[in-house]
Parts: C-alpha cells; structure tokens; sequence
C-alpha cells in the first residue's frame, strides 16, 4: 500500500490499485468524501459537493469494470473542478453573486473528455470572482486558506483546487490560469500545475475572463499525474474558434528521469527587485539540481521587455475582461436586480449588486482602457508591446529548450495582507503573466520550503514543448522529495 | 495620471455599472494608482510594432454550416430571471 488512506492516493497509484481491482471507486469516492467532511471546515476549498452524484457515479464505474472493461488512467477516480467550468446539471458560480444560481445546460469540452474517460466527478472549487485575483479572497461567498498555515492565502485564482489537492479532498483537480491562476496557487500549496500552450485543451464551457490569455490546466500531486490529466483533456476542439489542431501525444512517454545534454537558461529578471531571499536560495538550489542531473545551465539570460510585462497585463486582460462581461445583463441568466424603473437601471443594478469589488474595477480599468482617446494609447500600445515580449520568447527558445524562474515572488502571505492594495496584488502574478501573454506553456513543481512555507519552481517552453517541461518537472521531481510532503491541517 | 470623480462617473456609465458614491471614490484613487504604473510603458519603442490580439497564427477559422442537434427553449430558459411565453422577458425599451 502507497499511502495509509486512499484518499492521499496520486492518480496512478488509485489506477493501478483500480486495475487490479484491489480497490473501488465507490471506496476512493468515499474515502475522498471523509477527507472533504475532516478537512474542509478549515481549508474551505469548495463552493458545492455533489456526493450523491458522486457516489452513484462511482457505483456506475464500479459495475463497468466488473464487467471486465479495460479502464483508462482516469476512470473511477475523483476528481474537482474549479468553479468557472461549466458542468451540466451542477451549479457553476465562478465564486459570484451574479452567477450564483446558474445550472449550466451544457458541460464544458474537458469535462466531457472527462466523463468519457468515467472520472467522479465530487464538486466545485471556491475561486476569486470570475478568476480575478491572487489570493481567492476575492471570492464573493468565503475565502479558501492555505492547508500549509490556515492564516495564509492559497493563491489564485483557482485556490481552491490548488488548496483541495494539497488538503487530499481531491485526487486532482482542474484549474484556469489567466495570468498565473493555475501556477501561483500551485505554487504556494505545493502542488503540481500546467498552464498549457495557448489553443491547445478547448476553452469551450470555461466561462471567459481574457479570451485571449485563458487556458485550462491540471493541478496535480505529482509530474506523473500532470501528464496522465494532460492526456485526457488536450486537443483540438471545432467548438472552441482559437483550438489548435495539434497532435496531441502520450505526455507519459517523456517522463525520463533524464535531463542530460538539456539546454536552460535563467532569466535574470525572474530574480531581482520583488523576489524574497528564501524564494532566490530556494530556486538557486533548485537549478544546481538541475545542473547536476545533466542540464546544460546558462545563468545569463536576459529578457528585458519582462518589466513591461505587467502593465501590459493589467491592460489587456481587464479590456477583454470588460468585454467579455458585458454579457451579465440580468435578461439571460445569473442575478437580476427587480427594483429597478427601466432597462438600463435594471442593467445598472444588476451589476452593481452582482459584481465583487475586483471584479467591478477589472471592468472600469478595461472600459476606460477601450474608450474613444486612450485606445491606442494603452490598449493598442499593449498589444504591441506583447508582439515585443513574444518575439524576446521565440528567440530565447531558439537557443534554450527551457527556461527556469520563481512561480511566485513570495511565499504564501497572509489573509488580509494585499486586499486593499490592487497594486501590490498584481504583483503576485509578476512571474507568472509573461507566459499567459506570449501563450507559451509553463509548469509549476514544489522547489522547497522556506518556515514550512512553499516555494515553485516554473518551467517554461516554447509552444507545444509540454513533453520537454514535463521530463524537466520529472526528473527534477524524482531527484527530490518535496512533492511527498503534507501539509498538518490544523 | 489622476482620475476625476466626473471620469469615473463616465466610464462606469459606459460599462452599464452601477457604483455608489464610496465605491467612486475609491476607484478614482484605486484606478489614478494603477494608472500611474502603466506609464512605463511609454518608455518601449513600439515603432512599426505591429499589435499582437493573439499569439498563435490562426485567422478565418471557417467551417462547413450544417445542422445539428442543439438546445431546447426549455433548457436554454431554465436560468432567465424573467420569462414569458416561452421568451426572456425584458422590460419596455419604449416609453
């Protein structure tokens, strides 16, 4: 036996255990939902659990593979999934007033993908409204807390996930990661999370903050079940306009602990000004790693439109953001606002009651970035100066397989600490948001602690280099112990 | 870069969003904060930059236009907050 309780299990662990029918679905289901009943009082990962659906799922899944069904990675295992996918049948909030009630008519692509591969589907995870936020205290319902020090945020936006896997109330979960949503909380629970390359897993039923920058990610307790998750829930999808028809592979194929002969570069400008000691001697420890296991490692690297990197973030993602919002008008769906004389009161209203404060200055910083006489000044200046941040990328990839970085500037801080300042906020994402604009992929793994706080490391890769990031990630994670760790609840 | 109350006023009302006087207040200092940081980037020389609205080469997505199944008036319904005769209701757009 791998672990006292199933519910610690990692994916592949569960699925051989399954396979060999030692276990069932029904067992871990339960095993996961005792997990949920001990822990979630304090951790608060989760917007809504579905046990009975969970359960009767589970007994469904058990009953196929008696029947001598071959099962693929995924089957009978349960799982969470951040609040912003649209699941049919369960309500999806994306952690807002506005959206507190919605019963989506239809699943998301991936979680369709999952239901094909028979996960368990157990419930929901609490985010910051609309994944806008670092910390998921800008969730409109109870902010999540970090399992590692329950005075502490678990990142965000998608905290909840990050949070539940660290706590063992999922096997694993699915994330979005806008400008580090996925990666940062990752990072601060300790856990494993991919933001793949742009186009390549189908935003199809995600509901849409930045269209242009938003992908759906795995957050995992280990490299190995990163790539098992990748395996389901990646490819082209004529649904979603912007998919990628791109072959998707077997992401375990690469899982080599073999690093010899790779080429990493160390962007400078990861580690200055912002970046705490602990985080610096973490990452530096880390490469030595790498360059131990066989990795070719160039500490000179400079990316200099890094420092534009934010302030062209913050101008893109709020103007899609405004955008995208627009929908939220009280006709269609979501909260409507009764008290109101006529359309646009109503449609005032509605927003004014429905939105949280981040989510209502995400709209104002967009709207005004759009508006007749700051266009071109801050909208169309930021997008060329992404057209700068991508082209520095594409030429630091055609000498380096990878590039290595802090996932998150600081360690986990604590609740309260940031929530007045929008400002010092964003700055959690400063290592994180390049990647989302240039839409190349980056994984976050567990790189150390520091006061039994966590610290990540992120590897980044040209697009489509998923295979190469998780060998990275792989390797780096079989020469380390970190990712064994477990946070004492308490 | 310091945003008036006025500003504010306006751009909210070009969002359809409702704010209170506190929440004005707020965002005028908030938003002139955030502002302020985003001048750095008019140090980057963007001449003849061509502006990026995505990072991967895809333009036209076409596709063959054929029917299929999709959803039913019931289902696309069961979240309206008003309803009427199988339609959203809305209220007079007219006076």
């Amino acid at each position: 036996m791998p672990a006292n309780e199933l519910y610690q299990l990692t994916v592949h662990e569960a699925h051989e255990l399954l396979k060999q029918r030692k276990i069932s679905s029904a067992e871990l289901t339960k095993s996961v939902l005792k997990r949920i009943a001990e822990v979630e009082g304090k951790v608060r990962a989760c917007v809504t659990i579905v046990e009975d659906i969970a359960l009767k799922e589970a007994e469904k899944v058990d009953n196929y593979i008696k029947a001598a069904h071959e099962i693929t990675p995924l089957t009978g295992i349960p799982t969470l999934i951040k609040d912003v996918i649209c699941t049919k049948g369960i309500r999806t909030t994306c952690s807002s007033r506005i959206l507190e009630n919605f019963v989506p008519p239809y699943d998301a692509t991936v979680i369709e993908k999952l239901k094909t591969h028979r996960a368990v589907v157990v419930g929901k995870t609490n985010m910051d409204e609309f994944a806008m936020g670092s910390s998921t205290e800008h969730s409109a319902f109870f902010p999540t807390r970090n399992p590692w020090d329950l005075s502490r945020v678990p990142g965000g936006s998608s905290g909840g996930s990050a949070a539940a896997v660290a706590a063992d109330e999922a096997i694993y979960a699915l994330g979005s990661d806008t400008g580090g949503s996925v990666r940062q909380p990752a990072a601060l629970c300790s856990v494993v999370g991919l933001k793949p390359t742009y186009g390549l897993v189908s935003r199809f039923g995600l509901i849409a903050f930045a269209s242009s920058l938003d992908q759906i990610g795995p957050l995992t307790k280990d490299v190995t079940d990163c790539a098992l998750v990748m395996n389901v829930i990646a490819g082209y999808d004529p649904r979603d306009s912007t998919s990628v028809s791109h072959p998707v592979p077997d992401y375990t194929q690469q899982l080599i602990p073999d690093i010899k002969g790779l080429k990493i570069g160390i962007p400078r400008e990861y580690f200055g000004e912002g970046v705490q000691n602990e985080v610096r001697a973490a990452l530096q420890a880390a490469i030595n790693k790498l360059q131990e296991l066989g990795a070719e490692i160039d500490w000179e690297v400079s990316l200099p439109h890094t420092k534009y990197a934010l302030a062209a973030y913050y101008i893109l993602a709020p103007s899609e953001a405004s955008a995208n919002l627009a929908r939220y008008d009280g006709v269609k769906y979501g909260f409507s606002e009764r008290d109101a004389s006529n359309v646009i009161e109503t449609t005032e209203k509605t927003r004014q009651f429905g939105f949280g404060p981040e989510v209502k200055r995400r709209i104002m910083l967009g709207t005004y970035a759009l508006s007749a006489g700051y266009y071109d000044a801050y909208y169309v200046k930021a997008q060329k100066v992404r057209t700068l941040i991508k082209r520095e990328f594409d030429q630091a990839f055609e000498k380096y397989d990878a590039l290595v970085t802090p996932t998150s500037p600081i360690v986990p801080f604590k609740l309260g600490e940031k929530l007045e300042d929008p400002m010092q906020m964003y700055l959690s994402d400063v290592c994180t948001l390049p990647i989302n604009i240039a839409g190349i992929p980056a994984i976050s793994i567990p790189a150390g602690f520091t006061d039994n706080l966590p610290i990540g490391m992120q590897i980044m890769g040209k697009p489509f280099s998923e295979e190469i990031l998780l060998r990275i990630a792989f390797a780096y994670e079989q020469a380390t112990a970190w990712h064994k760790r477990k946070p004492k609840i308490r | 870069m310091k945003l008036s109350y006025e500003q504010v006023r306006h751009i909210a009302w070009l969002a359809r969003l409702g704010l209170s006087e506190e929440e004005v207040e707020k965002f005028s200092l908030q938003l002139s904060n955030i502002l302020e940081n985003f001048e750095i980037l008019k140090e980057v020389d963007t001449t003849n930059v061509p502006p990026a609205t995505h990072t991967i080469p895809l333009k036209n997505v076409f596709r063959k236009d054929k029917v299929a199944e999709s959803y039913s008036q019931t289902e696309i319904l069961s979240n309206a907050p008003r309803q009427a005769e199988k339609c959203f209701k809305v209220q007079a757009i007219l006076e």
